[in-house]
């Protein structure tokens, strides 16, 4: 429940500063805050404000329109049950049920030890390895009550921490960007002419 | 309409082509346009209705609503486009009455209704509603809609004067674009998305915008509602005048409504030189200070500590007695800029006719009346190009209209604007160059300015105007002037736009409650302290609330032998009166008013005056007869013809019944000022300079009499830069000695990056305890001890 740490802050100054405006690093910073807390806290929205030069509430509004971004304490592991057609038809509404019954929790929530949480998701685009999940975003297709039951055993003994990272951990954020290759060095309105491989286009 | 003939031939004769100009054809009419105006209104021009939610012809266009959707012949046949988002093009065929726009329009009717609840008959916008009218009118008065609607906790505040209704909004973007684009507040925006799209505010930071009113006035729907107006009256029950705003000296236009004569809303109307439809909220909702309980209804005799009800006449006959007995030379007359033009003309006139000396309609915390002086601005000429430097108090809260006209200028980068000020203001983020200058060296860090290179050159790249008035109550008012010397001794050519913020204080000052000799509202003050003053008159003034220096005004009305009232409400300096008299207050009487720019517009009646309250002028005519003076005056038309002969400027234009929505602008010559020498002693470096600047929200007695306002001063409070709190060694919000010479009192103290190190500033006349103990007005500037208690 916090504001970005030291570190992040850092790492956040840098980050603006690939873009040309400040507030064009709102959604890699809202990653951070992500990655930071597990969720998106109401004070990293107004500490990331501070930082790109926007209102609590402009964050909000920009973070909110995205599904992937969580403002509600979020479990280690983030299981996603597809539900739509491909799934529905193969199974996903008992697959569902058989999670529900095995944590004892309902979709959209999270099991008490914060370890898992539930949520019912759109079409995943594996529709020929229906039904499919993801846990963090990371793929299972064709999954039984079964698999399911050995997924969620593997989640608890942490034999599959090595491969999928805690809720909001993401790696792009914290990519290093050489400065050159940025895009930071022109603000846009500052921008008098073309770029060269528009020469002699611009008429199309 | 005008028409281009498009048959004309003959070269020679034809007036040059304006480039610009383009010619389309609506429903089969020939409409003149221009490039890059939108069909929407070329068609609004040639009156031909396109239903519409989200446009609105001050804010960007953003086809939000698609309600407008009309059809445009394109090469492969008629084509629906969005007519608020289509610009016009030369030969453009427009219809908007096909049975396909037809179809159009009602379908997207059904899809916006889909969620609504019509709730029309407990709605407050039923009756003025443009989805509801637009149901009506473009709509197929049927919904294939049968299933269940969205639901959602209804109403949520939004902002202390706010309520938010999410299932009746259609989602037009009307308030979220007028927070972000017109207010610069974008405190409200659309949150989720799809089905779930809803406006909302960030969790626990409310719609705190001085300009939120706006966004009730603008909803399409009955989405957004404001608590002073809600569930007050049907719309078809009120009856309205077009008037002007005098709650600050942009005077804005308004409509004034009420219903069972009482007053009810106050909606903006759009002048296009002055406030293009907005208002602020202080102006928006402090209808409510007329409607009090509060309001002095009779006249009263102080009979001891308390005061007596009498009639007019006694009342008049004790005034008259007592300025007929009053010594020659002391009788005095403070204020005046709260009335109307007529108001203060009588006033001038009773003052006249006693030989009173001693006027001034400024209470000591404007500027000297030679400001109106110099070449005048106005807001057009000061947002059309150029520089604008502003050496004036903190726009956003003293003349809310004129910021977003000053912002928007910036905005769109018509202008650039140079700041000096004693502390970050709402504009200087809008501000191309933004100096925080200790108080008593805005001219010099001005004069510094001018002289480096880069502003040099933008000041020589266009007009240059001066937005000037009095920032800081415990600095003299001579810095304000001699900064405005400072630029104008660089740029001649400059032009001012007096910032004074008092209603009517430009028009009371131009005819005829502007001091002369020096004799200010200081020196009366001053006299009266020392037994000079046998009658002291006020005219809607309150010293004891607004002289900056509490301890004159104190002194003063003691003083004072005989003090005269003449106010809607008790006021503190009233209630030490010796005899009171009631006035009609702003909505109880029709007349005229300046704005700061010496724009004449009427104010108008709208109800009857509470009691047996009356307007000024007619108190000071009854008062001229009972002195034996013929006034000739009966009716408001016969204060004008008197004042058009009189005073330069007025005339048949300026009449109450002549003036029209945007007024006339009127030139008063006002004598000019001698160069002022100003000097501000050294600071020691332990000491703070005191920076006293007024919120929106203050004691004023409109905004404590007015129930939805009241509460939303700030308080009394000291604000220093964050380093300077970590020295003064006071945790944020706790208690600090502030203290000088003078006095010394017990404020919280928090800290603001906006203040810059070795300033303390303290919100001007707020609830708590009162810095103007502090002031005294011998003081070029003051400097105080901040301590750790």
């Amino acid at each position: 429940m916090a504001r970005l740490s030291e570190d992040n802050i850092r790492l956040a100054r840098e980050i603006i500063g690939r873009y040309p405006k400040p507030r064009s690093a709102t959604i890699p910073l809202l990653h951070l805050a992500q990655e930071q807390d597990g969720f998106v806290t109401n004070e990293a929205m107004s500490h990331i404000g501070e930082l790109v030069g926007a209102t609590s509430a402009e964050v909000y509004g920009t973070a909110s329109f995205y599904e992937m971004f969580k403002f509600e304490p979020v479990g280690k592991f983030l299981i996603n049950i597809c539900g739509t057609m491909s799934c529905a038809l193969l199974g996903a509404e008992e697959l569902m049920h058989h999670a529900e019954g095995r944590l004892g929790i309902k979709m959209g929530s999270t099991t008490a030890d914060g370890k898992i949480t539930l949520e019912r998701a759109e079409c995943q685009a594996a529709c020929t390895e229906a039904p499919c999940l993801q846990v963090n975003y990371r793929y299972r297709y064709r999954v039984t009550p079964q698999d399911l039951d050995a997924l969620i055993d593997d989640l608890s003994s942490g034999a599959l921490d090595a491969e999928i990272p805690a809720h909001g951990t993401v790696a792009t954020v914290r990519q290093s960007i050489p400065a050159d290759r940025g895009v930071g060095a022109v603000d846009p309105d500052d921008v008098t002419e073309g770029p060269a491989w528009l020469d002699g286009k611009a008429a199309l | 309409m005008t028409t281009i003939d498009t048959n004309t031939t003959d070269a020679e004769n034809t007036p040059p082509v304006d480039p610009n100009a383009v010619s389309i054809t609506i429903n089969g009419r020939t409409v003149a346009a221009r490039k890059g105006e939108l069909i929407i209104a070329a068609a609004d021009r040639a009156d031909e209705y396109i239903p519409r939610f989200c446009y609105h012809p001050r804010m960007s266009s953003v086809g939000m609503c698609r309600q407008c959707l009309v059809e445009v012949e394109g090469p492969r046949g008629p084509m629906m486009v969005v007519s608020c988002m289509t610009p016009v093009a030369d030969g453009q065929i427009v219809r908007t009455d096909t049975p396909q726009v037809k179809r159009a329009h009602e379908g997207m009717i059904e899809l916006l209704l889909a969620n609504h609840p019509l709730d029309c008959p407990v709605c407050d916008k039923g009756g003025e509603c443009p989805l509801q009218d637009q149901a009506f009118s473009h709509g197929a008065g049927e919904s294939r809609f049968v299933e269940e609607k969205r639901h959602y906790e209804k109403p949520i505040p939004i902002s202390d004067l706010v309520l938010l209704d999410r299932e009746r909004c259609i989602l037009c973007d009307r308030c979220t674009r007028f927070a972000d684009e017109v207010a610069g507040d974008p405190l409200i925006i659309f949150t989720q998305r799809g089905n779930n799209t809803q406006v909302m505010t960030f969790p626990d930071e409310p719609f705190a915008s001085y300009f939120s009113g706006n966004t009730v006035q603008i909803c399409p729907v009955g989405a957004l509602t404001a608590t002073p107006y809600r569930f007050k009256a049907r719309p078809w029950d009120l009856e309205q005048r077009e008037s002007t705003c005098t709650s600050c000296s942009v005077g804005c236009r308004t409509v004034v409504q009420s219903s069972r004569d009482e007053l009810l809303r106050f909606q903006g109307v759009d002048s296009d030189p002055v406030n293009w439809g907005w208002l602020c909220d202080r102006g928006r909702f402090n209808f409510q200070s007329t409607n009090s309980e509060d309001r002095l209804v009779t006249p009263q005799v102080k009979s001891g500590d308390s005061f007596t009800t009498v009639t007019w006449s006694e009342a008049l006959d004790t005034v008259a007695r007592t300025v007929r007995h009053a010594r020659p030379g002391s009788v005095a007359l403070i204020g005046g800029a709260r009335g109307t033009n007529e108001d203060a003309f009588m006033w001038a006139k009773v003052a006249d006719a006693l030989g009173v000396t001693m006027r001034d309609a400024q209470l000591d915390d404007g500027l000297p009346a030679s400001i109106y002086s110099y070449a005048q601005a106005t807001i057009d000429s000061t947002c059309a190009g150029g520089t604008v430097i502003v050496v004036a108090p903190d726009l956003k809260e003293e003349l809310p209209v004129l910021f977003l006209r000053l912002r928007d200028a910036a905005e769109k980068k018509r202008v650039r604007i140079i700041e000096v000020s004693s502390h970050q203001t709402g504009l200087t983020k809008y501000a191309w160059r933004s100096v925080q200058a200790e108080p008593g060296t805005s001219a010099a860090a001005l004069a510094a300015l001018l002289s480096e290179s880069a502003v040099a050159t933008q000041i020589q790249s266009g007009a240059v105007t001066i937005v000037a008035g009095r920032g800081n109550l415990a600095e003299s008012a001579n810095h304000v002037m001699a900064a405005v010397d400072a630029v104008i001794g660089a740029v001649p050519s400059a032009t001012v736009l007096p910032a004074l913020r008092r209603g009517n204080v430009r028009g009371a000052l131009s005819v005829g409650l502007a001091p002369s000799d020096g004799n200010d509202t200081a020196a009366i003050l001053e006299a009266a302290a020392n037994g000079k003053v046998d009658c002291l008159i006020l005219l809607g003034a309150d010293p004891l609330s607004d002289v900056a220096d509490a301890d004159l005004a104190r002194r003063g009305i003691a003083g004072a032998k005989f003090v005269v009232a003449v106010d809607t409400f008790l006021s503190p300096s009233a209630a030490h009166a010796d005899i009171v008299l009631p006035a009609a207050a702003y909505g109880e009487k029709d007349g005229t008013t300046m704005n700061l720019e010496g724009r004449v517009t009427n104010v108008v009646q709208k109800i009857t005056p509470r009691g047996t309250s009356r307007a000024d002028w007619m108190i000071a005519a009854e008062l001229l007869s009972v002195l034996g003076h013929d006034s000739s005056v009966s009716t408001l038309a016969d204060v004008q013809r008197d004042m058009a002969k009189a005073i330069p400027g007025f005339g048949a234009t300026t009449t109450a019944v002549a003036v029209k929505r945007d007024g006339v602008v009127v030139s008063v010559p006002v004598a000019a000022h001698s160069n002022v020498v100003t000097s501000a002693p050294p600071r020691n470096s332990y000491e703070f300079r005191l920076n006293v600047s007024r919120k929106l929200y203050d004691r004023a007695i409109s905004t404590l009499t007015s129930p939805a306002l009241e509460n939303l001063a700030p308080g009394a409070q000291v604000l220093v830069n964050p380093l300077d709190l970590d020295r003064v060694g006071a945790p944020e919000g706790g208690n600090v000695r502030v203290s000088n010479n003078n006095s010394s009192l017990v404020l919280p103290v928090h800290s603001s990056p906006s203040v810059p190190r070795g300033v303390a500033l303290v919100p001007f006349n707020q609830p708590g305890a009162d810095i103007r103990e502090l002031i005294r007005r011998s003081d070029s500037v003051v400097d105080v001890r901040i301590e750790s208690i």
